[in-house]
């Protein structure tokens, strides 16, 4: 059979491939060339190699900066997700009530996160904030202001208070799909309420909290604005996250070669820790014949 | 092990039902023997399965009780009313392996660990399962994960009764009368009441010693397979089972005399004595004659019992033919053998007296002396 040769298809796939150019590759390639030059102004700019990098790598700001990064991302999500599991399975399935509890999760999300920042800075104030005046008034000493450990329990807060309803909301539907069968099959085995959330409500959840926790590590592996509102990353250097780091780096000082091999880094650190969530998550899945023999 | 009394069940969802439309199940008393194979059969919304949850103890009665071996089980939770059930879809624990799918329930109740071992091996066994094991459930084909689903009544000894809610939904047609099969081999090893709802009437007829037809929330016919294709005792039996559905002819009575003839369309049906009698008798004027397509006799030629009709086409299926033919104002479906002739425009048909069943008001009614063809 003749195969009719007609490459003029490539054609229609075009406009969405200028698109992508246009808003994603070129603007990355920019940043690559600005990692790999010094830049003094429009006319001196001197090919650096991976110099830029190399200081990146070693720079012992930039490396607290990522540890404590990492350990901010690590603590919210150990929060968030088994408090957002537990809130939807506690959550009410019908009525007005389910009503109301879903559009009360859902206030959290819709406020800006700058606007979630200014509440919390109030909010948290030892003075005139709600929160600060009650803390400090039962007697103990709290200002995230001055205390590195305030500020962060803070900020961990208003995270928590933020997001925690997106894995309630992404776990409700979850489980909402379960269909009924499931629970009276488990009921007529004499199933334990652990053993029906360990072995049917948590692995059909599976699915929705891959991309719950992967949308929680992205978002939270890259904030800035929260906490840039609330505590400027202060006391000192304990709330200055990455992005806010690289801002300082980049706007602040005009350092763009090494703010653009930072850039480069810290999207490779996304996207390592995404894929490896994702892949050794996903890779569970698969059928593995056990080893185990039950003679 | 248990029998299964139903005893002035009926059943509402609305909370004070007044007129009877209200109920999904209208109050019945019915027994299922101990050791039995049961269908439950009957179209989508007749009401079959809300009565297995009743037996279950998924919905509890608002009316009338169900008894386990003489004992009211109303009030008693599902899990302690020691039955199985398999749903139209599949159950399983996706994470666990099929091993642990088949142990599970008896982990639940705390049994002896090499107790365990022995029963799901034997469950196993029965079941075909053995060669898959140590596999982990969720990647299975349906026919193996309805399997499991069974097993893992199979392997509690306490199980009195096994309910299938239309099992062999999401199976492949041609793994259908395997499953079908082991799951008789299995009632006869294990002698465990089985109920099987569908609402497929081959499956229940291969399935089960004993149909019980559903129809608009109630039994409406109790029977072996061979009764409820021989004798339905209401108009929906006879339209529902068989394929086609029974013939059924609207009789009036003849205006003008005394001798009791009946007739449709200006034509008089040859009734035999006894029925005439049961017709005349009878105030009701919702009278109807019913005959299965298979006891019709169609020829070309005419004779003293016979009336003349037009065949409106012939649809062979291979191992027979079902014939449509126009009497007055009736179409009548006739079955025929394969080696059968298929009269082409007019013919005669005749209707054997043994097989017109009469009904009044839908209900069948059984002559006396009707026996003679058993």
């Amino acid at each position: 059979m003749n195969k009719i040769q007609n490459n003029k298809a490539w054609f229609l796939v075009l406009p969405v491939f200028l698109l992508v150019a246009f808003s994603a590759i070129i603007p990355l390639m920019t940043v690559v060339n600005y990692s790999v030059q010094d830049i003094f102004d429009q006319n001196n700019a001197y090919f650096v190699g991976v110099e830029w990098y190399r200081d990146v790598l070693t720079d012992p700001r930039l490396q607290a900066s990522l540890g404590r990064q990492f350990i901010y991302s690590a603590t919210v999500l150990s929060i968030e997700v088994p408090l957002g599991i537990a809130v939807a399975l506690m959550m009410p399935t019908k009525g007005w009530s389910a009503s109301l509890c879903l559009i009360l999760l859902a206030l959290p999300l819709l406020i800006p996160w700058n606007v979630v920042g200014t509440i919390w800075q109030i909010f948290a104030r030892s003075d005139i904030g709600l929160l600060g005046y009650v803390v400090n008034g039962i007697g103990i000493d709290y200002n995230y202001t001055s205390s590195p450990v305030d500020a962060w329990i803070t900020v961990v807060l208003m995270d928590v208070w933020h997001w925690t309803s997106l894995i309630a909301l992404l776990c409700y539907s979850g489980l909402r799909a379960i269909p009924d069968a499931y629970y009276q099959a488990a009921k007529i085995d004499r199933a334990s309420d652990w053993s029906i959330f360990r072995f049917i409500q948590f692995p059909k959840l599976k699915g929705v909290l891959i991309i719950g926790v992967l949308l929680r590590f992205m978002d939270s592996f890259m904030i800035y604005t929260e906490p840039f509102v609330l505590t400027g990353g202060g006391p000192g250097n304990s709330t200055t996250f990455l992005s806010q780091t690289l801002t300082k780096m980049a706007i602040g000082q005009f350092d763009i070669g090494p703010a653009a091999a930072f850039s480069i880094v810290y999207f490779l650190i996304v996207l390592l820790v995404s894929w490896l969530f994702f892949t050794s998550i996903t890779h569970l899945d698969k059928d593995k014949v056990k080893e185990q023999t039950y003679d | 092990m248990a029998e299964i009394h139903l005893k002035g069940l009926a059943h509402s969802y609305i909370g004070n039902p007044q007129i009877n439309s209200d109920y999904a199940i209208h109050e019945m008393n019915h027994v299922w023997q101990q050791g039995g194979a049961y269908a439950l059969l009957g179209p989508s919304g007749c009401g079959k399965s809300t009565l297995l949850n009743l037996i279950s103890g998924l919905i509890k009665p608002s009316h009338g009780s169900v008894l386990f071996d003489g004992v009211e089980v109303n009030d008693v939770s599902t899990q302690d009313r020691n039955i199985a059930q398999v749903f139209q879809f599949p159950v399983i624990y996706d994470s666990m392996t099929v091993y642990d799918n088949l142990a599970f329930p008896l982990r639940n109740m705390h049994v002896a660990k090499d107790k365990i071992d022995a029963k799901v091996r034997e469950v196993a066994n029965t079941l075909d399962l053995m060669s898959i094991l140590n596999r982990k459930a969720n990647n299975l084909s349906a026919d193996q994960k309805q399997k499991i689903s069974m097993g893992r009544g199979l392997v509690r000894d306490d199980v009195s009764a096994i309910l299938f809610d239309e099992p062999l939904t999401v199976i492949d047609p041609n793994l259908k009368w395997k499953l079908r099969r082991q799951l008789k081999q299995i009632h006869e090893r294990y002698n465990i009441t089985m109920v099987y709802v569908t609402h497929d009437q081959l499956e229940a007829s291969t399935f089960a010693d004993k149909i019980a037809l559903m129809y608009e929330g109630k039994i409406v016919q109790f029977g072996t397979p061979r009764e409820l294709f021989e004798n339905p005792n209401h108009t929906f039996v006879g339209y529902f089972i068989g394929s086609p559905g029974m013939n059924f002819i609207g009789l009036n009575k003849a205006i003008d005399n005394n001798t009791d003839e009946f007739t449709f369309d200006g034509m008089q049906f040859p009734l035999s004595s006894a029925q005439k009698k049961v017709l005349a008798n009878s105030d009701s004027s919702n009278l109807k004659v019913g005959i299965r397509p298979e006891f019709i006799q169609l020829s070309n030629t005419d004779h003293p019992e016979s009336l003349a009709c037009n065949v409106i086409h012939t649809e062979d299926l291979g191992t027979y033919k079902i014939v449509s033919v126009q009497l007055g104002e009736q179409t009548l479906k006739v079955r025929l053998g394969e080696d059968q002739q298929s009269p082409s425009s007019k013919a005669h048909i005749t209707f054997p007296q043994q097989w017109v069943k009469i009904y009044i008001d839908e209900y069948l009614v059984d002559l006396q002396g009707d026996s003679e063809h058993e």
